[in-house]
């Protein structure tokens, strides 16, 4: 009945917007919904940042020894980070020379060549994996990839945690993440690019790596350097597998190939310190806890640049096809 | 111009026939070598995943080698009965009370009737008149409240305390089936070298032991890997979905609503899109650390429930790794939202403009109950990432040992990826096995979640 009565009144000025207070309330909770995304990276980047900028504040800390310091040896205040991005950078890129082949040819095979029959028999298995949780992965390098690593080149080779076990196995992680993006890349690319090729009589191989690999090149650009991104911030496999030592090294005295570049030795990641110390006793404002802020800082920023890279290449594809 | 190219020479431009017909075969065999390439490759991948799962199942079952405390038959033996046509299972309550009466420390013995008494009407381990007092405390043990103990957790105590089997060797599930054998030598061989301390190998029983098994999925977990089990793992996990679904999904949907259906093109809009693609790609270790420095730690107070008077000391407890676990899962359930509601055709919005209905009366009537389906698809999956997330649970310190269950938002709490990881560094074999036997339990809980999700998603999209 009163909803009548609103109308009548309304309708003696139909133009004129009306101010609908419940309206306005609902509008506002979704537009914080919004933004609460904002302030979570507001969060992320101001708590990161206050404690890290605590870290490089400590006397015994300096910002440039940080970025450039061999060795990591929180015991002896010795703080270079490029011990734990050595290890970072190692097992990533391990992950993408396993999973890059893996996956780049399982979505050439996905998108050109598979039946639907063949695509509904793989698709749910690269799904699956996607679905196992890191820490199991973990269990599988320890249990799995270790010993076999192990029993095949020896075990004076290859030491109980080791880089190469943990990198093969964040390959096996991030093989659906290259296979699935690369795929949508693929699957994008116009058919009347392939009917032409078709046309002049190539066959199907030249057709999908002449023809439709380099018209998706970004897209698939795109899709390496998320996995990437995926490896760098990957977290349970590395702990687990790759130990819980920094690979200090000091540039021109140790071999390179033989220790530095060494994939069958151990050398704790970005990831895996800060978790080995999280699950330490910290306690707050030591210059532990501000350590792991400062990398995970580091982390962030590279994470964040290589995702940012990503979206170029995936912008430049867009363009080329839409 | 084209007169031009047709006066161009052929000769030599084009082969010739035999040339043509060898180049003919040399392509032919590229192009089939590549798909067997392609194929091989994707075949690297059902492999791995079946070697993963091979992995686990053959760690979850096998031999062990077991030593007990009191061998059962002699313990059969001993109360008068015969081992060849009964078990312990078959023995009476009385016979079970007694047999702990006489094996356990008046001292473990009191523990245990406090925490629940033995019977209705007598006392066990404690006098009637020590009992009366500590049920007199302002804070009595549970023991004197609830029931008498049934028949099954009796059996299990003695088990876990008269029998008290302790596994000191165990063996892979296929090594078991195929060549048991080599287990005993192995174990044989272990005695000679002096791994197992103080036993002998006359002692030794070799059993079948199925590490997932039911009381494993009910027992608490126990520093002892025999009796370890996940039932406060499990409780956990279950607090913590609890609470990401309770924050991630009404502004995970309330913010894709704001985003696909009231947004107009704007800087702020813009950039709140591009933000949340970003987040969605921030390793789940920093949302650990975010977690850290102000669930935990800022907002202790409020977090540790001590400004509510309840809860424990700290703001390591279940509301904070939830609510960590729900800011990891808001970008994925936002996008998944956008994606569903922006597969809603514009024509039922067109709709319910037009029939004079406010931008959300439509958003609620019409198209939400459309979009319905998918944002609940994409929600599900969301949740399954959440709870096989290990990395921020460890930051926000989910706690070492724990072996009472969770009670509320304000306990400490271990789950379910965390057992698993702290089961995984620990060098001792038999750890392995519970490990694995974990891994089994939180696959079954993610693929039957997995699973939902794909029918309510074929079930819907063969709708519309």
């Amino acid at each position: 009945m009163s909803d009548e009565q609103v109308e009548v009144e309304s309708a003696s000025d139909p133009l004129q917007k009306r101010a609908r207070p419940g309206e306005m309330a609902i509008r506002g909770f979704l537009f914080i919904c919004g933004a609460i995304s904002i302030a979570v990276t507001v969060g992320i980047l101001w708590e990161l940042g206050k404690e890290a900028l605590l870290f490089f504040q400590d006397e015994r800390v300096s910002i440039a020894d940080f970025f450039s310091g061999t060795v990591w040896q929180p015991q002896a205040e010795v703080f270079g980070i490029l011990p734990l991005v050595l290890g970072t950078v190692l097992i990533s890129i391990i992950a993408l020379v396993v999973a890059v082949p893996i996956g780049l040819a399982a979505a050439i095979y996905l998108s050109e060549y598979a039946t639907q029959r063949v695509k509904s028999f793989f698709k749910p298995v690269l799904e699956v994996l996607v679905g196992i949780p890191t820490v199991v992965y973990g269990f599988f390098a320890l249990t799995f990839m270790t010993p076999l690593l192990r029993s095949w080149l020896g075990s004076s080779t290859v030491g109980f945690f080791n880089v190469a076990s943990a990198g093969i196995v964040v390959g096996i992680l991030i093989v659906p993440l290259v296979s699935s993006l690369s795929e949508d890349a693929l699957s994008a690319v116009p058919d009347s690019l392939r009917q032409a090729a078709y046309g002049l009589g190539a066959s199907k191989l030249e057709v999908s790596l002449r023809i439709v690999v380099p018209a998706a090149l970004s897209g698939i650009a795109a899709a390496v350097v998320v996995a990437m991104s995926r490896a760098v911030g990957e977290t349970m496999v590395v702990t687990l597998a790759s130990g819980a030592a920094p690979r200090n090294f000091t540039l021109g005295e140790d071999a390179l190939f033989g220790y530095i570049l060494n994939p069958f030795e151990a050398a704790q990641a970005m990831t895996g310190y800060i978790v080995v110390t999280a699950s330490g006793d910290l306690s707050y404002n030591t210059i532990d806890y501000n350590s792991i802020f400062a990398i995970g800082l580091t982390l962030f920023f590279m994470t964040l640049g290589l995702n940012s890279l990503s979206r170029r290449f995936v912008k430049r594809f867009r363009q080329a096809y839409e | 111009m084209s007169l031009q190219t047709t006066e161009r020479p052929t000769e030599g431009l084009f082969p010739g026939e035999q040339e043509f017909q060898s180049q003919l075969r040399v392509r032919r065999w590229r192009a089939f070598l590549f798909q067997g390439f392609s194929l091989l490759m994707l075949t690297i991948a059902v492999v791995a995943l079946a070697t993963l799962l091979y992995t686990i199942i053959n760690d979850s079952f096998g031999l062990t080698a077991v030593v007990n405390q009191q061998d059962p038959e002699d313990v059969l033996a001993g109360l008068g009965h015969d081992p060849a046509t009964m078990t312990m299972a078959d023995l009476s309550y009385e016979e079970l009370v007694a047999l702990l009466e006489t094996t356990l420390s008046s001292g473990v013995g009191r523990r245990l009737e406090r925490e629940q008494r033995f019977f209705e009407d007598r006392l066990v381990f404690e006098s009637d008149e020590v009992w009366m007092e500590i049920c007199a405390e302002s804070d009595p043990p549970p023991g004197c409240t609830i029931g008498p103990r049934g028949s099954a957790s009796v059996l299990q105590l003695v088990n876990e305390r008269v029998i008290a089997p302790d596994v000191i060797d165990s063996y892979d599930l296929v090594p078991s089936l195929t060549n048991p054998e080599a287990f005993e030598a192995e174990v044989r061989q272990g005695f000679e070298i002096g791994r197992y301390g103080d036993y002998e190998f006359d002692q030794v029983s070799f059993e079948w032991r199925a590490w997932f098994n039911p009381t494993f999925l009910t027992s608490p977990s126990n520093s002892s890997p025999e009796l370890a089990g996940i039932r406060t793992a499990i409780l956990g996990s279950a607090w913590l979905v609890l609470f990401t679904v309770l924050f991630a999904v009404p502004v995970g949907v309330g913010a894709a609503i704001y985003l696909v259906e009231f947004a107009k093109p704007s800087r702020l809009n813009d950039f709140i899109q591009t933000n949340i693609n970003n987040l969605a790609g921030v390793p789940s270790i920093i949302y650990g650390m975010l977690g850290l420095a102000v669930l935990v730690r800022a907002l202790e107070p409020i977090t540790s429930g001590s400004l509510f008077g309840v809860g424990g000391s700290d703001g390591r407890t279940i509301i904070s790794a939830g609510l960590t676990l729900g800011l990891l899962t808001l970008p994925v359930v936002i996008i998944s939202s956008q994606e569903a509601l922006k597969a809603v055709p514009d024509s039922l919005r067109h709709a319910g403009l037009g029939l004079g209905a406010t931008r959300w009366q439509t958003v609620r009537s019409q198209v939400l109950p459309v979009a319905l389906p998918g944002i609940l698809t994409g929600t599900i999956l969301a949740v399954a990432r959440a709870i096989g997330e290990t990395a921020p649970l460890i930051l926000v310190g989910a706690a070492g040992f724990i072996t009472a269950d969770p009670t509320g938002p304000f306990s400490a709490f271990t789950a379910l990826p965390i057992q698993i990881f702290q089961w995984t560094s620990l060098p001792q074999e038999e750890f392995r096995n519970i490990a694995a036997a974990a891994s089994i339990a939180l696959l079954v809980l993610l693929l039957t979640l997995n699973s939902f999700a794909v029918i309510l998603r074929n079930r819907y999209s063969r709708k519309a």
